[in-house]
């Protein structure tokens, strides 16, 4: 794979750049030498079997991947030209830059306001209450759930279904206004309606924010995102335009893949 | 790509998919061999043994548009599948034409058979009957082999077809001049080229489908059309 030039063609600036990444845990690779661009507003889609290393390699955009012990990361991954994995980088307000939402809805055991205001009060972001509620609401809005939550603020997130849970956790993750939202199959535990509502709060959350998606659903990854990469037991075999990969494909791997003919 | 799906269902589906769409080509090709054999040896019986076919090909069109409807629908293809769909869904579509052409030919040869009309020489015409069917065995072939290259050569050999069809054009043309009464005989016999080189260029539509499928590209430029007979004008005069 070229170490310099971006991977990604998508022609769009990237906001985030991934260059010749490796992870391994302990001394198992789950990342070879991966580069690829993430650009700015717009959806990216990681796509790839299981175990392939797309969850790993996203993790490695908001350091979450410092959590496990074992986890090494090189390369070099640039967050708006800035090396993220600079000893000096302070991990926490990088967290809040780059957002995540997790393949199981996890709010917090607290009200569904607490829950949004969460973020900005750890993060000082509000000057005071009113502005505080002014962030919760908006970030609410956002996320699509406000109308359906507005006159239940104070009862708790555990109480909301899958689907407005996971919008929750969309709404916490915004609420600190975060450029990049990194989402790890944030559908799979949903029905289809609510993943409807959570692709079609995708479509025009891409406006304001950058997201990275993993998805296992093809046709999710098809439907949601202008850039797709393909990931196979650990190396990026192809990324490039959606449509393009998903009509026609360079590689053998991807199109064998994608036609459900490698598993 | 591998050619194994790991749903063996959704290879029977392809596969039935491919079946059909080869079936509607041969009785395509059929069809016009028997048609052509039909106008030269003057075979009213074999001319309606034509017409009646066509509804085989409409069966198995309305089969295949079922099945690939479904495929679509519940398969979600993507990639080289999904090329393989579209492009036999849309050719499958070119055939059933083709046979309302050869259909529409058959007819006319029953009419001026009957009539035992004057249409002078039907060799051109037999040519070009003959040309368009062996475009569309290769059209099989180059489908069942997934080759470009093969339905490019096909896509490029409709300027036969339309070359015969200008000089088939002008020899009616003239043909009429000379006697009134050859006209109703000619005026059929014109339609029926018509007929055959819209199967000539629907063929080169297919093969255009075909490298799609096959390689994800469309084809580049446009093919150049060599039937002239929407601009020829022959004035009596000029002639005599």
């Amino acid at each position: 794979m070229n170490t310099d030039a971006p991977v990604s063609d998508s022609g769009a600036k990237p906001i985030m750049t991934a260059r010749n990444v490796d992870v391994f845990y302990g001394k198992k690779q789950a990342i070879d030498n991966v580069s690829l661009d993430i650009p700015e507003n717009q959806i990216t889609a990681l796509i790839g079997p299981s175990g392939c290393g797309k969850s790993t390699f996203l993790r490695c955009f908001n350091r979450m991947n410092d959590t496990i012990q074992i986890c090494r990361v090189k390369g070099d991954i640039k967050f708006a030209g800035q090396d993220i994995y600079d000893p000096k980088v302070d991990v926490v307000a990088l967290r809040s830059r780059i957002g995540m939402v997790f393949q199981k809805a996890n709010p917090f055991p607290k009200s569904i306001f607490d829950n949004v205001a969460y973020g900005p009060r750890i993060h000082s972001l509000s000057e005071s209450k009113d502005h505080l509620e002014d962030i919760v609401i908006t970030s609410l809005k956002r996320a699509g759930l406000y109308d359906e939550v507005s006159d239940r603020l104070d009862e708790p997130g555990t109480s909301l279904s899958g689907g407005q849970q996971q919008r929750l956790c969309i709404a916490r993750a915004i609420a600190v206004d975060p450029q990049i939202i990194l989402m790890d199959e944030p559908c799979s535990a949903l029905d289809p309606i609510a993943t409807a509502i959570i692709e079609e709060l995708m479509d025009s959350m891409k406006e304001k924010y950058t997201i990275v998606i993993v998805t296992h659903s093809m046709q999710q990854a098809a439907r949601v995102s202008q850039q797709t990469a393909f990931f196979h037991l650990g190396e990026l075999v192809e990324s490039g335009d959606t449509k393009q990969i998903f009509t026609n494909p360079e590689k053998e791997r991807t199109q064998n893949y994608i036609s459900g003919r490698i598993g | 790509m591998s050619d194994e799906h790991i749903v063996s269902s959704f290879d029977e589906d392809m596969s039935r998919l491919r079946d059909l769409f080869l079936e509607m080509g041969r009785i395509v090709s059929s069809q016009i061999q028997a048609a052509t054999r039909a106008l030269r040896k003057e075979d009213r019986m074999l001319a309606k043994q034509v017409i009646a076919n066509d509804k085989q090909l409409n069966r198995l069109e309305s089969e295949l548009n079922d099945l690939a409807i479904k495929i679509l629908a519940l398969r979600q293809p993507f990639a080289g599948d999904l090329r393989q769909v579209v492009a036999t869904l849309k050719s499958a579509g070119h055939f059933e034409r083709m046979g309302d052409l050869v259909r529409n030919s058959a007819q006319r040869t029953n009419t001026i058979t009957k009539a035992e009309a004057e249409t002078g020489s039907i060799e051109t015409l037999v040519q070009m009957s003959e040309t368009v069917q062996v475009m569309t065995n290769s059209i099989l072939t180059a489908y069942e082999r997934s080759d470009s290259e093969m339905a490019e050569e096909v896509r490029m050999q409709d300027e036969t077809v339309d070359r015969l069809h200008n000089s088939l054009f002008r020899e009616m043309l003239t043909y009429m001049m000379e006697d009134p009464r050859n006209i109703s005989g000619c005026m059929h016999v014109m339609f029926m080229a018509k007929n055959i080189e819209r199967m000539g260029d629907t063929v080169a539509d297919i093969a255009k489908e075909l490298i799609y499928m096959a390689t994800g590209e469309w084809p580049e430029g446009s093919r150049t059309k060599k039937d002239k007979t929407s601009r020829i004008v022959i004035e009596p005069e000029a002639d005599a």
